[in-house]
């Protein structure tokens, strides 16, 4: 079976995507069997590893030993070689580094040559990328340019048994229904992977593996974007994909005052401040903080809904978080339907004694 | 300045119909809508209009129907719109409606901006949008929440997970917006009754200058092998208290013997 790769060219030819330049498909006459192991992208901000990468060399590691084969993951940016070990102790056998200051900041244009690239040296049997922000601008591109299938937003890896091929696992329809899904032809298998879903795995300082260094393509005139500035809109620390606790309020509050009670209760217990989308709209809170179908998808330890009545498009969002706790006057709210624990009540009241309670537990 | 917004038609119903025998959803007799998102597109490209001039056409993939939502567009002040349509496009995956969309952008005279939805709101996938930029060969800023353009170059807020990076581009330049960019006009009765009566083109997949040798199905990598639902929740318990403070303790109490506190 030929396979629709494209690694001659970047950029603008997305395999089938270009006759006129006399391209089909292009194959490369190859045998899917030459695409061999698992390669996990370790995404860093400021060179900081993300946890969804180390979220991912869990699932990546068991993916690996049960097709038998080699788990890889890919780092890049400014001054990244340094952190190789680390994602070597938590289960990668190779890690490929792509460095240089053109690296500093994300950019697609630049991020995707360097993907490709690595790709096109280690011929992975599949890509596991964290469905962040970035990684979602990046493996599309990405796919796309070698002209093969990805499955985006994936909670759930798995080998298909039949076919031996990545089966993965992904909702629709705004949480609705969940599909499985197979790329049988293509190479590689790419899907990017909701963080949270994976348990980060323990660090062992005795493995050993092998870091290879990848000279980097890009040329000046490659980055067609410049970021100009970068402009944190809440306090450091709102990053609610990767947040432990988040403490959300909705239209129950009745005002961006009582937005307030949420934060204490954010800070008692490290966590971050959430929200429906009734709230943003509003105009209570910045829509970073928004929870749903069209705000972030969330997968915290523990998830307070307060004064969230739990429509549809909420629940989109959060409810594969570990503990749903509710707080709502009315009985018969649908929150309570994926709540673990709910209370019936006035949040504006039960809120403060929640924090003092906590507070004093804590000893904070 | 030629503004291409792509607009999907989605199912508006929870009652999700799908084809066991190919796997894919069949969208024939479910009621459409245009994509949340896509609104948002069509509104940042006609306040780009107004600024700075030039044309907007509105671009779908779709069976007959689709007309509707690019009909929708239309009354809401769209100038142009494209129906690409073919049976040989079903069952199509992101990369194959990448394919199929960029190929029919190529076949317009000019475009400086393309405009997508961050997503549609059925398949969930993010996708279609940097698909199409890079089968055009041109840049893209997704997550999109404002769009400046001075000239020949745009500078876009692309949201992050902590606030917005400000991103500079030369164009032609992809971007695909979030409902944060602003809020879609609803066009009037007068509009809508005229938006109805105009030609919309269609496009089949042969007229499809990249032709896409194998459209739909046949040139999709992603295969669907199992739809199911998702697992319910586990019951979980409404606390009963006679007040506010005995809930907390026993809230408390149940978390700490759990030992999630
Ligand atoms: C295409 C689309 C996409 C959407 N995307 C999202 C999304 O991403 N995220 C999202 O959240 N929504 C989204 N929505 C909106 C969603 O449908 C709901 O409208 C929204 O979630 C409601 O927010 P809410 O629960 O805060 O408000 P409401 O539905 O008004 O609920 C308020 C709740 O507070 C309770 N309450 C009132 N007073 C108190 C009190 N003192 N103490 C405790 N409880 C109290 C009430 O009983 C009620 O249950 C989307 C909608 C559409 C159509
Ligand atoms: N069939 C289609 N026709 C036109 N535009 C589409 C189509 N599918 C996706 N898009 C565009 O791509 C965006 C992302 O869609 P998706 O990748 O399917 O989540 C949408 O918001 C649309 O702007």
């Amino acid at each position: 079976m030929a396979l629709a790769v494209n690694t001659e060219k970047r950029g603008g030819e997305c395999a089938a995507g270009a006759p006129e330049r006399g391209a089909g498909e292009k194959t490369v006459g190859k045998d899917k069997a030459e695409y061999r192991g698992v390669l996990v992208y370790a995404e860093q901000d400021r060179g900081k590893l993300k946890n969804v990468g180390y979220e991912l060399l869990s699932a990546g590691r068991k993916l690996a030993d049960a097709l038998g084969q080699e788990l890889a993951a890919l780092v890049i940016g400014e001054d990244v070689a340094g952190l190789a070990p680390a994602l070597i102790a938590r289960g990668a056998d190779k890690v490929y580094v792509v460095e240089g200051p053109e690296y500093g900041a994300y950019s697609t244009d630049g991020y995707a040559i360097a993907m490709e690239d690595v790709v096109g040296a280690c011929r992975p049997s599949a890509v596991l990328i964290g469905a962040t922000n970035d990684g979602r601008d990046l493996a599309p591109r990405v796919s796309c340019r070698l002209g093969t299938g990805l499955v985006a937003d994936c909670i759930e890896l798995g080998v298909d048994e039949e076919t031996g091929l990545v089966a993965w696992t992904r909702p629709a329809f705004g949480g609705r229904i969940l599909a499985t899904a197979l790329c049988p032809e293509h190479r590689p298998q790419m899907g990017t992977v909701r963080p949270r879903i994976f348990q980060r795995p323990e660090a062992d300082a005795a493995r050993t593996g092998q870091v290879i260094r990848v000279a980097s393509k890009v040329q000046s005139g490659d980055i067609r974007t410049r970021l100009l500035e970068t402009v944190q809109v809440c306090a450091a620390g709102c990053n609610l994909e990767e947040a432990d606790v988040i403490v959300s309020g909705g239209r129950g509050l009745g005002g961006a005052e009582a937005f307030a009670l949420l934060q204490n209760l954010a800070d008692t217990l490290g966590g971050t401040v959430g929200a429906s989308r009734a709230v943003v709209d509003a105009g209570w809170i910045p829509a970073v903080h928004q929870v749903g179908q069209t705000g972030k998808t969330v997968g915290p330890k523990i998830y307070f809904a307060c004064g969230i009545s739990g429509a549809v498009q909420h629940l989109a969002g959060m409810s594969s978080s570990d503990i749903i706790i509710a707080i709502n006057k009315d009985p018969d709210a649908p929150i309570f339907k994926v709540a673990d624990y709910g209370i019936v009540g006035d949040a504006l009241e039960i809120l403060p004694l929640l924090t003092a309670k906590i507070g004093k537990m804590l000893n904070r | 300045m030629e503004i291409v917004v792509c607009v999907k038609q989605v199912p508006d119903t929870t009652e999700i119909r799908f084809d066991s025998g190919t796997n894919t959803l069949i969208r024939e007799g479910v009621p459409g809508i245009v994509n949340p998102f896509d609104k948002n597109a069509v509104e940042a490209a006609l306040q780009l209009r107004e600024k700075t001039g030039g044309k907007v056409t509105v671009v779908t993939m779709g069976p007959p129907q689709a007309k509707n939502a690019l009909k929708e567009c239309i009354a809401m002040g769209a100038d142009e719109a494209v129906l690409v349509s073919d049976r040989a496009l079903a069952g199509a995956d992101a990369l194959a409606t990448s394919r199929a969309l960029a190929a029919a952008i190529r076949a317009l005279e000019r475009y400086d901006l393309i405009i997508c939805g961050r997503q549609a709101i059925d398949g969930d996938t993010a996708q279609v949008g940097p698909g199409i930029a890079e089968c055009l060969g041109i840049p893209q800023v997704t997550c999109v929440q404002k769009i400046e353009l001075d000239g020949t170059a745009a500078r876009v807020e692309r949201e992050t997970e902590e606030g917005y990076d400000v991103v500079e581009s030369g164009m032609p330049l992809l971007v695909t917006v979030g409902k944060g960019i602003n809020v879609p006009r609803y066009p009037t009765v007068r509009d809508t009754m005229k938006a109805n009566r105009k030609e919309i083109a269609v496009m089949a997949a042969a007229e499809l200058q990249a032709c896409v040798r194998k459209p739909g199905l046949g040139g999709s990598p992603v295969r669907v092998r199992k739809i199911s639902a998702p697992p319910p929740r586990a019951q979980g318990e409404v606390i009963q208290a006679e007040s506010a403070a005995e809930a907390v303790d026993a809230l408390l109490r149940k978390l700490s013997d759990r030992k999630v506190i």
